[in-house]
């Protein structure tokens, strides 16, 4: 039924005979960001390693799915306790907003839930703790900029976990439902940046007008400070 | 859209195309069959049938999934360059204006990213009628320079539209993870212009239908939020069916965690693909 553990096998270059030129073109025109992409990583990564010791996040596409339910997990939670208590001169557009948003990585989270139980029972992560201390719900700009960071880094995660699954039958729907989500994200992601400062519902785009992308690594680097649960990423693809 | 010029423009990228259709000649032979037996209407649909016969089976090549979302970049691109400095858009605010300009110079970018990544093999840019009347200036849309509410209702849609094309080609350039991934990167900025655009609409408060306010950034059941005109309605309506989708890869949403979890929470975490054929169908009036 999945294809969990089996090594991503990929068809590389079929089809695509007379796209050596263009391809290089387009790895110098990325070799600058992903250099950027180092050099901002590489200055994060002073804390622990999240790839030693935890639960094991599992590796193939069960892993990048377990992935993503991690990220959802963080982001409902977040959310969840965002709608619980209110921070002072919550708008009645931001309440509305806010709850939607909540709906959605609740739905999302359920959904990863659901289907990587369905399809790998033993391999599904358990729920994960958080820790949010360092947030202060009752401060909007607190809530906010934590609200802009998981988007942006949501997108930045769903965008780089595409080319990590199995170019196989159920890596082709697993590539399906992130695309489905990694937009509904973006939206949230622009929508955040706006309540924040009107007109920055882009900014996050680079000189090509591009979003970026993150590793599993990079993001759960960044991530793990709210993540309470010990998590280890050694086996996900990259 | 001269479908014989389409069939000579993809044919320049993807030399196999007659293959696929069998021979030149067939595909001549069927496509004048089509024609001469309908409505010249519905040859947009009988196109797509015989497009999606040729490639339904056969996942389209790296370089013609490329020139298909140049395709569109060059409509985004050229829409949102005529429409800044319009009558309509010098009505609108100084933030809005802004806003649309920050859209056209991404849609710009996309498309010079684009025929860089190409190089030799990128398509030219179509002629356009923003008014989908197919070259006569007069469809649904005409005067939309003119009116600030329309562009941001099409602009909406050309996002939207976007978001789900892009979506829809992620599997079949799978086999190139750097093309992947510059896909998924420009998907999530169409997807972040659609927010924007939706929250101009809702704050301008107009062409919305009233059963369909308040106008969310995101896409709830298959609401497109926009009324102008019957014609314009319809053409509108194609961009944002199958949206309402609440069951994902056989998971029911509704109610998942809680009650507040209903059909149109659960339509707007997820949002759907659209196949080349039903974007080269919805775009089709608007290229001449």
């Amino acid at each position: 039924m999945l294809d969990a553990v089996k090594t991503p096998v990929r068809e590389e270059e079929k089809g695509i005979n007379n796209f050596g030129m263009q391809r290089r073109n387009m790895l110098k025109i990325f070799g600058v960001s992903a250099a950027l992409i180092t050099v901002a990583s590489s200055c994060d990564k002073d804390d622990d390693n999240p790839s030693t010791g935890g639960i094991n996040m599992g590796s193939g596409d069960v892993g990048i799915l377990n992935y993503a339910y991690a990220l959802e997990q963080l982001e409902a939670a977040f959310y969840e306790r965002v709608v619980a208590s209110p921070y002072s001169g919550m708008s009645a557009l931001e309440t509305e907003y806010l709850t939607d948003i909540r709906n959605h990585e609740v739905g999302h989270r359920e959904f990863f839930k659901a289907a990587i139980t369905a399809a790998a029972p033993t391999a599904v992560l358990p729920s994960l703790e958080f820790d949010f201390s360092s947030i202060n719900f009752n401060d909007r700009m607190s809530v906010l900029g934590t609200a802009k960071a998981f988007e942006d880094l949501g997108v930045t995660a769903y965008n780089g976990a595409g080319q990590l699954i199995s170019d196989s039958s159920n890596g082709r729907v697993y590539l399906g439902l992130a695309g489905k989500i990694v937009s509904v994200e973006a939206r949230h992601a622009a929508l955040i940046a706006d309540l924040i400062s009107n007109g920055t519902f882009a900014d996050t785009t680079d000189a090509n007008g591009l979003d970026t992308a993150r590793t599993p690594a990079q993001v759960l680097a960044i991530a793990g400070t709210y993540i309470k649960t010990k998590l280890d990423a050694s086996n996900l693809p990259s | 859209m001269n479908l014989q010029n389409i069939l000579s423009e993809i044919e320049k990228v993807d030399p196999e195309v007659y293959g696929r259709m069998d021979s030149r000649r067939r595909a001549m032979k069927e496509f004048a069959s089509i024609s001469g037996k309908i409505a010249l209407a519905s040859i947009p649909f009988a196109f797509s049938a015989m497009f999606n016969k040729a490639y339904g089976q056969v996942t389209p090549s790296v370089t013609a999934v490329l020139n298909y979302a140049l395709t569109l970049e060059y409509l985004e691109a050229e829409f949102y360059t005529n429409i800044v400095g319009s009558p309509g858009y010098l009505t609108a605010s100084a933030a809005a204006q802004g806003a649309l300009r920050k859209i056209r110079d991404d849609e710009n970018k996309h498309v010079a990213f684009l025929k860089t990544v190409l190089g030799a093999n990128a398509v030219a840019k179509p002629t356009f009628d923003f008014t989908a009347g197919k070259g006569t200036g007069a469809g649904p849309f005409a005067g939309y320079l003119d009116v600030y509410a329309v562009q941001l209702a099409m602009a909406q849609t050309f996002e939207d539209t976007g978001v789900r094309a892009y979506k829809g080609q992620a599997v079949n350039v799978m086999s190139d993870r750097t093309v992947l991934t510059a896909a998924l990167n420009i998907h999530s900025v169409e997807a972040r212009h659609a927010s924007h655009i939706r929250q101009m609409r809702r704050a301008l408060d107009a062409a919305i239908p009233a059963d369909q306010k308040p106008l969310k950034p995101w896409i709830t059941l298959k609401n497109s939020g926009i009324t102008y005109s019957p014609a314009a309605d319809a053409a509108i309506q194609k961009s944002y069916n199958k949206e309402e989708m609440t069951t994902q890869a056989g998971v029911n949403i509704i109610g998942l965690g809680g009650s507040f979890q209903t059909d149109k929470a659960a339509s707007e975490g997820f949002d759907e693909p659209l196949t080349m054929e039903e974007v080269l169908s919805i775009v089709d009036p608007f290229i001449v």
